[in-house]
């Protein structure tokens, strides 16, 4: 099972002492927690996209492509690339381009966005959410397997005899996650391509995840993937922990109570029960975390949200020790007992090369799905 | 006998509140009303008051917690509504409008409505037709023609257009006929997946 964080990339005033990060100390921080993730030995780091203020980051790779030049294991991936505003030619070209110089350590996490004036600054639609999900990734998922592409779509211009360059590391795509919160049409396509299915979690009911990831399962088995306890699921988590569960309450009322998103709304406590955040000792963290499973499955990836709402860089990176030290181990120990042998591992570069090398009818879902998109265009 | 069950959404906020009071004489007439039918209403009563923290946690949030999903969750299975507010500022109030603001957008649709208001004074009777029923028209909501207003002296004797008893029991009759013109509700699930991936491919083209 693989373990990191995610960031939203946001950046807030801390509501202790009123001093807001410039620009430049927030992205400078964003390598500095990359790098300690590794450090601490935690197997992933994805960042977030976004095009307004107060986020940083609209420029993914090149962050992950600096972060990936200073790291030697750390998986890099995304928390979301939008695939309704991005162009999915840009989208291929970034993220091989992105594969090659990390030697394969490059997955990424796709999503919709849900701010409504990033659509029209980008020349789209955000009631056409759907719609572009699907087609922009029919097209990626095609310039990454075929050499020369012919395309007409509805959203962008045709393609006639494109080549998408460079091609993606050894002939094999980048894993790719569908992010969504509660849209059954994104677990389907998940599910459709044999791809992985992440389901944010945090902010909201458990129970919207349980749905989702069980309608994903379901899917996943019906087109041929395996069974559904065999499909790759992913899940989110936020923490604030303190050896001493009421000095962890204490020290992240603060910024509980001012954060975007949930801040002035329900208690720490009320939205604690009501979402996976878990704010108290690292064995709290713990038997929640493991606790997921009782809901998702045995699932592969799980991402903890620890960087936002203002925290200080100090902060973050002594949460990051805590994770590393003392609950990553322990989490990982205890997930692999629980889990049965048919249940895979996330797929890595490595595994994905070596399963093209060995089966190539292993693409089975690539190839399925390109003759769709062809009947598609 | 057949089972149907109604939701009354009430949103005084005094205790006792003669919105609440209006809403059980709403209800206890629409018994009546269905019971003349041949129909049994299972009745729940939904207090806005009591979800007020939840109702603005969903605003700030963005999903529902605890007692205010199984409010939604009932107003989506019901088979009729009386939805009854008091009359703030000339329209109805703010909790009144904030639950509906976080609801479904389809958990009314088609769904026979009574709709109910009180006030000090009869000069605000309007609020029922020029605020609270268009409200309900952009939830396609069936809104029953009888909207009932009770204002302070209501509670007393008789005004103009019929004492309220007359307006309470026309308006339980219409909803009660709607209810038996009307197969039970089943809720959508939001979750549920409509189309096949090939659909939803094949759409784009």
């Amino acid at each position: 099972m693989q373990f990191g964080i995610f960031s939203v990339s946001d950046i807030t005033t801390d509501p202790t002492t009123g001093r807001t990060p410039t620009e430049n100390e927030r992205i400078k921080n964003i390598v500095t927690i990359a790098k300690h993730a590794e450090d601490v030995g935690l197997d992933v780091f994805a960042l977030g996209e976004h095009h307004n203020e107060p986020f940083f980051s609209s420029s993914p790779t090149t962050t992950l492509g600096y972060i990936a030049a200073q790291t030697d294991k750390l998986l890099l991936s995304t928390a979301t690339t939008l695939i309704t505003t991005n162009d999915p030619v840009k989208i291929a070209e970034d993220f091989a381009m992105l594969q090659h110089l990390a030697d394969g350590r490059v997955d990424l996490m796709l999503g919709r966005g849900n701010t409504g004036p990033v659509y029209p600054w980008f020349g789209k639609d955000i009631r056409a959410g759907i719609p572009l999900a699907i087609e922009n990734y029919a097209l990626l998922h095609k310039l990454w397997r075929e050499h020369v592409v012919d395309w007409k779509g509805r959203y962008r211009t045709p393609l006639q005899s494109f080549t998408s360059t460079p091609r993606p590391l050894d002939g094999v795509p980048p894993f790719v996650w569908h992010g969504s919160i509660r849209s059954p049409e994104i677990a389907e396509q998940a599910a459709y391509y044999g791809d992985g299915f992440f389901a944010n979690h945090i902010f909201w009911p458990a129970s919207h995840t349980q749905r989702m990831v069980s309608l994903y399962r379901e899917r996943f088995a019906h087109y041929g993937h395996g069974d559904p306890d065999q499909a790759i699921v992913g899940l989110g988590g936020q923490v604030f922990m303190r050896r001493n569960s009421q000095d962890a309450v204490r020290e992240f009322r603060p910024y509980f109570d001012n954060a975007p998103v949930y801040g002035h709304g329900p208690s720490l406590e009320e939205f604690t029960a009501e979402t996976p955040l878990t704010v108290g000792s690292p064995q709290q963290v713990i038997d929640r975390t493991l606790g997921f499973r009782e809901y998702v499955g045995d699932y592969q990836r799980q991402l903890f949200l620890v960087d936002h709402a203002g925290l200080p860089l100090k902060t973050v990176l002594e949460q990051l020790d805590v994770l590393g030290e003392e609950v990553v181990p322990v989490l990982r120990k205890e997930f692999a007992a629980l889990k049965p042998a048919h249940v895979p591992e996330a797929p890595t570069h490595a595994s994905l090369v070596a399963a093209s090398a060995s089966d190539p009818a292993t693409s089975s879902a690539g190839n399925l799905s390109a003759s769709s998109a062809e009947v598609s265009a | 006998m057949k089972h149907r069950n109604l939701v009354v959404i009430s949103a005084g906020l005094s205790q006792p509140s003669s919105t609440r009071l209006l809403a059980d004489q709403l209800s206890a007439a629409a018994a009546a009303a269905a019971g003349d039918l041949g129909i049994v209403l299972d009745t729940r009563v939904v207090e806005l008051r009591d979800l007020a923290h939840e109702i603005t946690n969903h605003l700030l949030t963005g999903f529902p917690a605890g007692a205010l999903r199984d409010a939604q969750d009932a107003v989506a299975a019901a088979d009729a509504v009386i939805a009854v507010s008091p009359v703030f500022s000339a329209s109805y109030s703010g909790l009144f409008k904030s639950f509906f603001d976080v609801l479904d957008k389809d958990a009314l649709a088609g769904k026979p409505v009574l709709l109910g208001a009180t006030a000090g004074t009869a000069r605000h009777s309007l609020a029922l037709d020029h605020a609270l029923r268009p409200l309900f028209t952009y939830f396609r909501a069936t809104v029953v023609p009888t909207a009932v207003f009770a204002a302070a002296d209501d509670w007393g004797g008789d005004s103009a257009d019929g004492d309220l008893r007359t307006r309470i029991e026309r308006a339980a009759a219409e909803l009660a006929r709607e209810i038996d013109h009307r197969e039970p509700v089943t809720p959508a699930d939001p979750f549920a997946l409509t189309s096949s991936f090939e659909d939803l491919l094949n759409s784009n083209s």
